[in-house]
């Protein structure tokens, strides 16, 4: 049985752990809020210029000339497999369940005899896939200095990942990050970059005849390398607005958890000082009795 | 006045313009093009230039790089890699900018000694940012 100090001393640390849960929450939900506008600005952008590239893909994308990025490497010995995760924990299973995913798909590909290569973005990812294919990683991009993920951040990773795909490093690259859809919901996804791939949009209008300046394959091979960098950087937003959201709701949970533990401690507590002032009582009534 | 035309133009950060406008400067890869309405719809890919605009309320500058514009019947969306007001933009960016196109100069150069394409992409790019720069310091 604890004495009453040691529960006093539960309480007062339960307590000051609920204050730090609940500042953190509050934290992350005005940073969810920028999160979530900052994927929201960057939205316009995206949908264009997917739908432009998959009318340009669908009209060049049959013939022999048609850029690697697009058709592929002919291939798909080699896989690359980009983690994108946090940098920071205390945010549920956000950054297990990305790291869940990528596990799954990349000992798939090994069952299949593929060689596979991973490249992580965000420490935690890197910690938690380094046990089973710490082998296979070829590089890491650390994001810990940036506050604020901006196109150039992904635009570095794209300049990065290219580069490997010219140098005939991997021919298949796939991404994986999770995507926002509520901050109780984020769905671990996985997105394969290159060779691109176009969502065919629904419904959508028949395509009108363009102009092309220069022509039509000139701007692919202009745009597809700008792609690699958009749908990267989508992906970052995404992963930060679901970090926010993951962190919200866990600690979020960790708050009401200890306002829990408090109430049984206090219960607790109050149970052993009644029982203190009892025993008390009988020994002096006892002791009156004796004499 | 003329008709107008639906104008917009994103980066991927974020929107910085939506307007309607009577007509807009592209600075296209192959040379500029002014988009009015009615213009047959097309896409071209820019190179680093100035995109200006004209319109009921007045005139608009931007200084964009690496991207594409699509001129269609609903309108003209341009995505640029990078865009910013002209006005904003300083002589650290432009610096910041030419730094990072002589730098892919160098990497072209070195990467693909006997092709002379990629390396006169580069060198255009280069000399584009140059020209950009030297333009708006007037």
């Amino acid at each position: 049985m604890p004495s009453l100090k040691d529960l006093k001393n539960r309480i007062e640390s339960v307590k000051s752990t609920r204050k730090i849960t609940k500042a953190m929450q509050m934290v992350a939900a005005a940073k969810l809020r920028r999160a979530q506008e900052a994927a929201e600005q960057s939205r316009p952008y995206t949908e264009r210029f997917n739908a432009v590239m998959a009318g340009l893909a669908a009209s060049v994308g049959g013939s022999d000339s048609a850029p690697k990025l697009l058709s592929g490497t002919g291939s798909d010995k080699v896989q690359l497999l980009i983690v994108m995760t946090s940098e920071r924990g205390l945010c549920g299973g956000f950054n297990s369940n990305i790291a869940k995913l990528a596990r799954s798909h990349a000992q798939k590909l090994q069952a299949e005899g593929k060689d596979v290569k991973i490249l992580t973005v965000g420490k935690k990812g890197r910690d938690q896939l380094k046990r089973d294919f710490g082998s296979l990683f070829i590089d890491h991009v650390d994001l810990t200095e940036v506050k604020r993920v901006g196109y150039v951040d992904a635009q570095a990773i794209a300049k990065d990942v290219l580069a490997r795909f010219d140098a005939g490093e991997f021919d298949v690259a796939t991404l994986f990050y999770s995507k926002f859809v509520n901050v109780v919901s984020q769905i671990p996804t996985a997105q394969q970059i290159i060779p691109a791939t176009f969502e065919e949009e629904e419904g959508a209008e028949p395509s009108t005849l363009f102009d092309y300046e220069p022509s039509e394959e000139a701007i692919l091979a202009d745009l597809l390398p700008r792609g690699v960098a958009t749908q990267i950087f989508a992906g970052l937003l995404e992963n930060g607005a679901s970090e926010q959201g993951a962190r919200m709701s866990a600690m979020d949970n960790a708050t009401r958890n200890a306002g829990e533990m408090i109430d049984k401690l206090t219960i607790e507590f109050n149970r052993s000082r009644q029982a203190v002032i009892t025993n008390e009582l009988i020994e002096i009534i006892s002791g009156a009795e004796a004499l | 006045m003329a008709d107008t035309t639906q104008f917009d133009l994103v980066s991927p950060e974020r929107r910085l313009a939506s307007a309607a406008v009577t007509a807009v400067q592209i600075p296209g890869a192959d040379g500029d093009m002014t988009a009015m309405a009615g213009h047959a719809p097309t896409i071209t890919t820019l190179r680093p230039g100035v995109l200006s605009t004209e319109g009921p309320d007045g005139t608009s500058e931007y200084v964009v790089t690496g991207g594409f514009a699509e001129i269609t019947a609903a309108g003209v969306t341009v995505l640029a890699e990078r865009a910013m007001p002209k006005a904003e933009v300083t002589a650290d960016d432009m610096a910041a900018l030419i730094k990072e196109a002589e730098e892919a100069l160098a990497h072209a150069k070195e990467t693909f000694v006997n092709e002379p394409g990629p390396v006169d992409d580069a060198a255009k790019l280069l000399a584009d940012m140059v020209a950009v720069g030297d333009h708006i310091r007037i």
